[in-house]
């Protein structure tokens, strides 16, 4: 019920997010989700891919520093209060959100967010008692 | 004017016969008091009676900071604890500082120095000083205190910081001279103006500047701004403390050093060869005053020549020139003495950080800054944001915490420092002084 996310490190100057981009297109990696947190000195560069292992790779032999993260995806209702139903399941818990955003899946009818949590298990098992969609790893990347 | 016209204007050929008789006196005092200097003395096959002339001072080894490391924190001290009534100690490379001590005869030995060195910038008992140099274990505060209070002067105690509250005191007491870093004479002009203060109408008239090497472009821009006259002092805690050597109000042309008190030699820092008078030099002291802690040939790392020509001021002490440069890699940031070692070593005590670090010194607003750039490795890289910033500040805090001076903390990316060969060439040091 984990994704993979790969993170990487990114100055804050002009080229670096390119560069990134670059080494993934020429080892043909599809980016599925993308997000892109920043400070006043540095960026962390989020990203899902359809192959994490192949982008780490590509990644690493560029002289990327990259770390591979547990996130949790999962089927939000496309209504108003959809993102709220899960929200208040994980503060019942007291599941922390250390970060999240959002894509689409291709069939257009749900949102898919991404989310990052304190304690990981914990807030899939809460989840599935909920009778909420935890997309596994593997759809995510064929998505 | 003249504090101690009888030493300050000895003709030379007495001036240098005193110099002999108190070298002979601390050669056989620190041979039969010092350990250290037992042993280095005898391993350059040397003995106090082989000083015969000022030459034979040749002949003698050289102390250095290593040697002062090596002994922390008492071992080259030449008298019990029971007869030292002052501590201060100075940066050290890494670890620990180096510790000098004081008798009280070498506290009033230090207030004489402090004292021609004010009559030197022209202070009378009538002025009113601003010591704003740091009060502590570093010797700038309380060694112009001292003198200040031997000279007869109306001292007011600020030490560093507190600059709306120093410039406060400037409006409202009207010190007619002040004790800082040049540095911190621009900023307090600065930041004065920028307050909408006259700073040229307030009643200061001279500036005793030192801690920090600077040139005649800024001392013309202190003097423009402030309305002063901006003097040089130099000093170092393991020779004494400020007031080693000064400039005069009516030369202003080099740092009379005060002969009677110390020996100084310009050296070849490669050869330890002696440079004749005019060609720079490394400067090298010897005490001849001082009872608690004698130095001989102790090599300040200090770069200058030396001018042995008659100054119009009336003093027959040698001069030498502002420092230019230093034989290692030590800098001066807002008076502090920093070694990118020691910024090293607390890097390496950080779990998962490696030593791929450069310092950017800048000149901010007249106040220098340090960035720390380290670059990120795998395993310090964490995927939140809060953990790399909180990596951020805990690197500036220990650095603070271990030198004194804050810093700002820059992440980088792996690989994008320069790698190095030989010797690494960390720091990049774009202020012009």
């Amino acid at each position: 019920m984990k994704v993979d996310q790969i993170s990487i490190f990114l100055e804050n100057k002009p080229g670096g997010l390119e560069h990134v981009t670059r080494v993934l297109k020429d080892a043909d990696i599809n980016i599925r989700a993308l997000s892109l947190a920043d400070t006043a000195d540095f960026g962390i560069l989020r990203l899902i891919v359809n192959d994490t292992n192949a982008a780490e790779q590509a990644l690493n032999a560029e002289g990327f520093t990259v770390k591979r993260s547990p996130v949790v995806v999962v089927e939000v209702p496309d209504r108003p209060g959809g993102l709220h139903s899960i929200l208040e399941i994980l503060g019942k818990r007291g599941v922390n959100v250390e970060y999240s955003y959002a894509f689409v899946d291709r069939s257009g009818e749900n949102a898919l967010i991404i989310f990052r949590f304190n304690r990981t298990d914990e807030a899939i098992e809460a989840l599935l008692e909920n009778g909420f969609t935890v997309l596994p790893g593997e759809r995510v990347y064929r998505l | 004017m003249i504090f101690n016209e009888e030493f300050e204007t000895l003709p030379r050929e007495a001036l240098e016969a005193l110099q002999l008789k108190r070298l002979k006196q601390v050669v056989e005092r620190v041979y039969h008091t010092v350990g250290f200097y037992k042993t280095a003395f005898d391993e350059a096959d040397v003995t106090p009676d082989d000083i015969r002339t000022l030459d034979d001072l040749r002949r003698l080894p050289f102390t250095t900071k290593q040697d002062l490391r090596d002994n922390y924190p008492f071992g080259l001290f030449a008298v019990p604890m029971s007869s030292i009534v002052r501590l201060h100690a100075s940066s050290g490379t890494t670890g620990k500082p180096t510790v000098v001590g004081y008798t009280k005869r070498d506290i009033e030995t230090w207030a004489e120095l402090m004292a021609r060195s004010f009559v030197a910038a022209g202070l009378t008992k009538n002025d009113m000083i601003q010591n704003s140099y740091g009060y502590g274990l570093f010797t700038g505060g309380l060694g112009a205190h001292y003198g200040a209070e031997k000279l007869g002067a109306s001292v007011v105690p600020m030490s560093g910081g507190s600059t709306k509250k120093q410039l406060m005191i400037l409006q409202d007491f009207g010190p007619t001279a002040i004790c800082c870093t040049p540095s911190y004479a621009l900023y307090l002009a600065e930041q004065g103006e920028e307050m909408g203060i006259d700073v040229r109408s307030l009643k200061l008239r001279v500036g005793i500047l030192g801690a920090e090497p600077w040139s005649e472009q800024i001392r013309r821009e202190i003097e423009n701004r402030l309305g002063i006259t901006a003097l040089d002092i130099y000093g170092l805690s393991e020779i004494i403390g400020p007031g080693v050597a000064m400039e005069c109000i009516e030369g202003r042309n080099g740092l009379h050093v005060f002969e009677d008190n110390f020996i100084v030699e310009t050296i070849n820092p490669e050869t330890g060869e002696v440079m004749p008078n005019g060609e720079t030099g490394e400067l090298v002291f010897t005490t001849l005053t001082k009872e608690a802690f004698p130095l001989v040939r102790f090599r300040t790392r200090d770069l200058a020549h030396l001018m042995r020509e008659p100054c119009i001021c009336g003093r027959t002490l040698t001069r030498m020139a502002r420092v230019s440069g230093r034989t290692d890699d030590m800098l001066i940031i807002r008076g502090v003495n920093v070694f990118p070692s020691q910024i090293e070593s607390v890097l390496l005590a950080i779990e998962g950080l490696e030593p791929h670090y450069q310092l950017i010194v800048d000149r901010k607003d007249n106040l220098d800054s340090l960035e720390v750039r380290v670059e990120v490795s795998e395993t310090i890289f964490s995927d939140e944001i809060r953990e790399l910033q909180n990596l951020e500040r805990r690197i500036a805090r220990d650095i603070k915490d271990y030198i004194g001076v804050s810093v700002d903390v820059k992440l980088v990316e792996p690989k994008s420092l320069q790698r190095f060969e030989g010797k690494a060439e960390r720091v990049v040091d774009n202020r012009n002084i």
